[in-house]
């Protein structure tokens, strides 16, 4: 144990620098934040993340954005255990006839300001579940999405891109 | 000839089915069948459907036989495998939600995947009405002081949804029943009438975690089904992603397990090491999880000498990383305190129910298919299959630290085996109906696939059964008499699939 602890020390951090924000998804962030002119939410938000649906693929790689490569929480991002404590709502899967109540509710318990971010390819349009009599489709058929991020699944980095997105948009920061 | 082979010698063998033997019986020969796996003589490998017959896998451990007995419904019914041997219970509810085939004699036919939000019954045999939406029953539990907790289908962590619904008195768990398929995403119906490539594609997406073992079992029924002859290379490098998507999962969980008991250090360290194992793999194969990369007839990908290096560097690198956590894991009063004697799984209970995997090796079930029902390259490998026999979750954990070490050895043994050659062979049609089956050990067990293809090659029926059908019960009787906060702790080490069992 204390090896571990004096290694900790004196080796270097292995944490990369931070990607550069999408483009497309700043492009988007700034269509759907501009229309709905959400208030700003500082450069801190806490992720309750869902899984509508999904193979379980896309939360490997969100689980990844906490280990040391990555540091997700020194972005001041960091995931939380109730959607009451919210301000983002990371959603996966293609959604599941089965989970498009919960998926409802969940989104009902995040307090306003709230923002929605669609990980994956299912969550766009259902990939290749599309058109299954157990699936609605993607998130946007249930609750309204503000980013998609692309990917099956999205890497670590592509959804670290995404979200910086949410913290750097240039119309992300309306007046308080 | 084993007990196997004779039974299902009585049977009508058909022809074109590969590469188990299958054998259509009677429904008196059924439940014999039944009553074998009762008594133990066999183990329960899949219960699965067809529009009008039911299949039934069996496993003989003593003679390392497997095979197949089908029968075919009358009057849309079956006898029940469930009431004599409770493994087979929700396979069948799945069966009776999906096709409206009834398992006679079967007491508990409450829906399993279906909520009764499909907008149809039955969606395999042709629809049918919805049910009117009724509450889900559970069983019930009554005695003083006993309180419920509900928790799900959406869970606290980074998980897949699933309800579980808790009869505690005080903190001690008296009853833990699950309620699941809230994943149902249809998959068995989108694979009907799908093309290989679809079906490959459908396959690799039933459980993420276990995409490639699940790619590997599609192929090995389809080439089964169709006669196709995988090229060297390909086998080789097969085994390369398996072992690496096995290290990574085992990796992931060992911390996860740990932090689950507040221990984040390990899980700090194991998370690390999961990461370059999914570097490697994507510098190697081109993608994290290396999925779509086994298709039918081989491989889509190659590895070249960089990545060759790549991975000897990656196994050096976790052979100097391992044995510090593993000190560490072993060395921790606190952590050993969790962990040993917490959610006791009895080796009788995991042969009953045939559980793969690190559950069941960790309780005493010698099996790894890798091992048993050894398929290539695996039958020119040199390994060992680890045991042991006290099934808490100190020793799911300490099975899953010496797979870690059996894996790395592997990947060394299949790069020393990797030639140049082709990559994949051609799949075509056979120009008449073919029946395949593949069975891959993944990091969680055994995967399962079954394929009827048409005279197209396309598929006519695709059954796939993720191990965790034969684990989530097992979990539900492990909780038993532990505390409620014992079951994050417990709930890891079994690492079920909720998607994979979903379907």
């Amino acid at each position: 144990m204390n090896k571990f602890l004096l290694e900790g020390i004196f080796r270097r951090p292995l944490t990369e620098a931070a990607p550069t924000p999408e483009d497309s998804a700043l492009e988007e962030l700034a269509r759907a934040v501009a229309g709905a002119g959400r208030r700003r939410l500082g450069r801190s938000l806490s992720i309750r993340e869902v899984d509508a649906g999904s193979c379980n693929g896309c939360e490997l790689e969100i689980n990844a954005l906490s280990n040391a490569y990555y540091d997700l929480e020194r972005f001041g991002l960091r995931f939380v255990a109730s959607p009451r404590h919210a301000d983002v709502l990371l959603v996966t899967g293609p959604v599941t006839t089965n989970m498009a109540e919960a998926l409802k509710r969940v989104y009902d318990a995040t307090p306003d300001p709230k923002w929605v971010v669609a990980a994956g390819d299912c969550a766009l349009d259902g990939g290749c579940f599309a058109g299954s009599y157990a699936v609605v489709g993607g998130v946007s058929q249930v609750v309204p999405v503000d980013l998609h991020i692309p990917g099956c699944p999205p890497t670590p980095t592509d959804l670290l891109k995404g979200l910086l997105a949410l913290l750097d948009q240039p119309a992300g920061r309306p007046a308080a | 000839m084993s007990q196997l082979e004779a039974f299902l010698a009585a049977g009508r063998r058909v022809q074109h089915h590969r590469p188990w033997p299958r054998a259509v019986v009677d429904p008196a020969a059924w439940v014999k069948g039944v009553e074998g796996l009762a008594d133990g003589r066999w183990t329960l490998v899949n219960l699965w459907a067809q529009a009008d017959r039911v299949h039934m896998a069996l496993y003989e451990a003593a003679a390392a036989k497997a095979g197949v007995v089908s029968l075919d419904c009358i009057d849309g019914g079956f006898p029940s495998v469930g009431r004599g041997h409770p493994p087979a219970i929700r396979l069948e509810r799945a069966i009776q939600d999906l096709f409206g085939l009834c398992a006679d004699g079967l007491h508990d036919t409450r829906p399993w995947l279906d909520h009764g939000l499909w907008g149809q019954r039955r969606p395999l045999a042709g629809g049918g009405d919805p049910a009117p939406a009724q509450d889900y029953g559970f069983l019930p539990c009554e005695g003083e002081g006993l309180h419920q907790v509900a928790v799900g289908p959406v869970h606290a962590g980074i998980i897949e949804p699933g309800h579980f619904r808790f009869t505690a008195n005080g903190e001690t768990v008296v009853r833990l029943e699950e309620r699941l398929g809230y994943l149902h995403k249809g998959i068995d119906r989108l694979m009907a009438g799908a093309g290989l490539e679809r079906g490959a594609q459908l396959a690799g997406r039933t459980s993420g975690d276990s995409t490639v073992a699940y790619a590997w079992a599609f192929a090995q029924a389809a080439e089964a089904a169709l006669g196709v002859q995988v090229p060297e290379r390909a086998l080789w490098l097969r085994a390369v992603m398996a072992e690496l998507e096995r290290l990574a999962n085992h990796l992931g969980d060992i911390g996860a397990v740990c932090n689950d008991a507040a221990f984040a250090i390990i899980h700090a360290h194991t998370a690390v090491l999961r990461e370059r194992v999914l570097r490697a793999a994507d510098a190697c194969f081109g993608h994290r999880l290396m999925r779509d990369r086994i298709v039918p007839g081989g491989v889509s990908c190659d590895l070249d000498a960089a990545g060759e290096t790549r991975l000897r560097n990656l196994i050096g690198g976790l052979r100097v990383a391992m044995p510090g956590i593993i000190h560490l894991f072993d060395d921790t009063p606190s952590l050993k305190d969790r962990t040993v004697s917490t959610g006791r799984l009895t080796p009788k209970l995991a042969a009953r129910f045939g559980a793969g995997g690190f559950v069941g090796r960790a309780s005493g079930r010698d099996f790894d298919t890798r091992r048993d029902i050894a398929y290539a390259p695996y039958d020119g490998l040199a390994f060992e299959v680890p045991v042991v026999r006290s099934g808490d979750v100190n020793a799911r954990v300490w099975i899953r630290i010496q797979e870690v070490e059996q894996g790395l050895s592997l990947l060394e043994q299949c790069l020393a085996h990797l030639r140049p050659g082709p990559l994949r062979a051609e799949v075509t049609p056979v120009g008449a109906p073919t029946e395949g089956l593949g069975m891959v050990e993944g990091f969680r067990g055994d995967v399962f696939a079954w394929l009827a293809l048409d005279a197209e090659g396309r598929v006519d029926r695709c059954h796939l059964r993720d191990p965790s059908w034969f684990q989530w019960p097992l979990l539900e009787a492990v909780i038993e008499d532990n505390i409620i906060a014992d079951f994050p702790l417990c709930n890891k080490s079994f690492n079920c699939s909720y998607s994979g069992h979903d379907l």
